[in-house]
């Protein structure tokens, strides 16, 4: 019960502070000429960027064209402008700012891997970067560069990088002069139609009044997802890649006193750490390895443990409030590594019956045969495609239903601007999200357990032996 | 595909795929070597000893279940053997209850008979002392008659004897 209370109050504090945080963004991004006074409030205060010196607010687009156009209006009477970027490079452009709210953007956003670990959209954890350039080879720096703010937007430049949503993207024009630390007064996008009938959304950094085309990250879709090779390759420790250390750590360290406890009180009852993971591990081990894998179950069973825990922890890490809500399961590139790593156990353990089975299936007639070995074989790439899929679709959903429960007070309250509004967004969103993350409590553990059991399913057919078959 | 184009979770980047290869591959080892297995083999030396455990349990309460069994025919045959001895003690009794019976009333027999031959060797003696004497008696009386009226004649006293002969007590 007092567990409840305090989750509520949590999240009612934390519904507001975002509110808050909204609205303090878009007051002080249009009052250029007052934005000395915003020192005690702006971002400058909550960010760790080795940047806290710095007045953020004087990098936003106020003293520019229509600085006075903002103040009175509270942004909303706000003269709507449009960039047109004729060329990709040096189109003179001025920052531009969406300032109703976007619950797709946003949500995107939030569950999308960051070369910041962002909490709250308050406090904000540079993190190292390590990047592979065509032109220049390996660099290393540190993202508190950008002086990351509102959005995750950098507000400044390292040599061609910028800082866009949290990712590193690159500026490739040749005209573009970059240094060590310049100012970046915003970002822009446009979508342009392709040929092939795809809409192609081009991103656009604003330096000294000029639009540069931003380049992405290297991404290896095969272009199937917007995304493809670029100049360079990002290799950063990125916000997933920390939670994943931190969590592989948190576990391996409960683990360890966990399996110590065997030898130093052997003979003695679970107690402490251990008396939490045995029920579980006995749980995977009793009604998962065992069924499915007999006898052999020992040889698989670490495996299968290392799985069950890796998703357990990270689904359950991604839920934790004020922990940056990281979606690390629920990204797509984390669950191909399992599934591809399942399928490389699966095929290397397979024996002589596993393959019969697929390529030359036993007891069919010759027209079966025909149909059923291509089926077969596709099947064998399909299994870890499913589980790749299921688990990074179920996690993303669920984070996505949270953040569009909390996306209803900026809906209600406009963005920030009507406070009636976002307290009856509030108090609709926290009933809603409490519900969707005891769901996701439940999805957390579910998902963990359905990809292990499918993994030692898949073990199990590929090392069963067939005895006769009638 | 447009919302699919902008969704980033499911862009697969080299970066992350290679951190996570390499951090999936180093806890499956780690946890493997002083985790799970630890674990595995601690789990497995407790399920052994509570099925150890258990299956002495089993021996005991069967040992147990023997040893029972056992003191029972024990018990059995020691009261069989009671009442054997019972029995025999009671037929004992009552042979030598018996045979002191008869040996009492041989005694008695044998005490009475001796006791009628003594009372009758008595009563023989007596009746031949006094039968002598009579005679005796008889005798004088005889002598001092025949003294008297015949002067003592052999021929009475041959004739008297024959007298006293004759005359049987019996």
């Amino acid at each position: 019960m007092l567990r409840q209370f305090f989750i509520l109050s949590c999240l009612f504090l934390s519904t507001v502070a975002f509110a808050q945080q909204h609205k303090h963004d878009h007051g002080h991004k249009h009052d250029g000429h007052e934005h000395n006074q915003h020192d005690g409030h702006d971002h400058s205060g909550h960010n760790h960027d080795g940047h806290s010196g710095h007045d953020h607010s004087g990098h936003d687009h106020s003293g520019h064209a229509h600085s006075d156009s903002g103040d009175g209006h509270d942004g909303h009477g706000h003269e709507e402008h449009k960039n047109n970027f004729v060329t990709d490079c040096g189109t003179p452009a001025q920052p531009h700012h969406h300032h109703g709210y976007d619950p797709t953007g946003t949500a995107i956003h939030h569950i999308s891997d960051a070369n910041v670990y962002t909490i709250m959209d308050m406090v904000r954890i540079p993190l190292p970067a390590i990047i592979y350039n065509k032109t220049r080879g390996l660099e290393f720096f540190s993202t508190g560069k950008f002086g990351a703010g509102h959005h995750d937007n950098g507000h400044y430049g390292y040599k061609d990088y910028v800082l866009y949503q949290g990712n590193i993207h690159r500026i490739t024009c040749a005209d573009f002069q970059g240094s060590d630390h310049y100012d970046v007064q915003g970002f822009d996008t446009a979508m342009i139609k392709a040929k092939e009938g795809k809409d192609i959304e081009k991103r656009y950094a604003i330096v000294n009044g000029k639009g540069y085309l931003l380049e992405q990250k290297t991404i290896w879709d095969a272009g199937l997802l917007g995304g493809g090779p670029s100049n360079f390759i990002d290799l950063s420790p990125t916000k997933n890649v920390v939670s994943m250390i931190l969590v592989s750590l948190l576990l391996f360290l409960g683990f360890r006193s966990a399996a110590k406890a065997y030898t130093t009180r052997a003979g003695e009852a679970p107690s402490g750490i251990q008396a939490y993971l045995e029920p579980m591990f006995q749980y995977i081990r009793d009604d998962v390895a065992i069924p499915f894998l007999g006898d052999k179950h020992e040889k698989f069973l670490p495996l299968l443990m290392t799985i069950f825990f890796f998703i357990l922890g990270l689904n359950l890490w991604g839920q934790v409030p004020f922990l940056g809500s990281v979606n690390v399961t629920g990204s797509l590139t984390v669950t191909a590594i399992m599934a591809i790593i399942v399928f490389i156990v699966t095929t290397i353990n397979g024996n002589a019956d596993y393959w019969k089975h697929i390529l030359w299936p036993p007891d069919t007639p010759l027209f079966v045969k025909i149909i059923l070995i291509p089926v077969e074989i596709m099947g064998m790439f399909i299994k870890p495609l499913t589980l790749m899929l299921r688990l990074a679709g179920n996690i993303s959903a669920g984070h996505i239903a949270i953040l569009s429960f909390v996306g209803l007070i900026f809906i209600f309250g406009k963005a920030g601007a009507s406070l009636g509004g976002s307290l009856t967004g509030t108090a609709l969103a926290i009933p809603l999200t409490l519900f969707m993350m005891a769901i996701e409590l439940i999805v957390a553990f579910v998902q963990a357990f359905v990809f292990t059991i499918l993994t030692a399913s898949y073990l199990g057919a590929a090392t069963e032996e067939h005895h006769d078959h009638h | 595909m447009i919302f699919l184009a902008g969704f980033a979770p499911f862009q697969p980047t080299p970066g992350l795929a290679l951190w996570s290869l390499v951090i999936f591959c180093l806890f499956w080892w780690l946890m493997s070597k002083y985790a799970f297995k630890p674990m595995m083999e601690g789990l497995k030396t407790r399920e052994d000893n509570i099925k150890n455990a258990l299956a002495e349990a089993d021996k005991a309460r069967e040992e147990m279940a023997n040893l029972k069994a056992e003191n029972e025919t024990i018990l059995a045959q020691a009261r069989e053997e009671r009442a054997a001895m019972l029995k025999e003690a009671k037929e004992a009794k009552a042979n030598i209850i018996s045979e002191a019976k008869d040996k009492a009333k041989e005694d008695a027999q044998r005490i009475m008979t001796s006791a009628k031959l003594e009372i009758d060797n008595e009563k023989k003696a007596a009746l031949t002392e006094v039968k002598n004497k009579v005679g005796l008696m008889a005798t004088e009386l005889a002598e001092k008659i025949i003294k008297k009226e015949l002067a003592a004649s052999p021929e009475h006293n041959s004739f008297v004897n024959k007298l006293v002969d004759e005359l049987n007590l019996n």
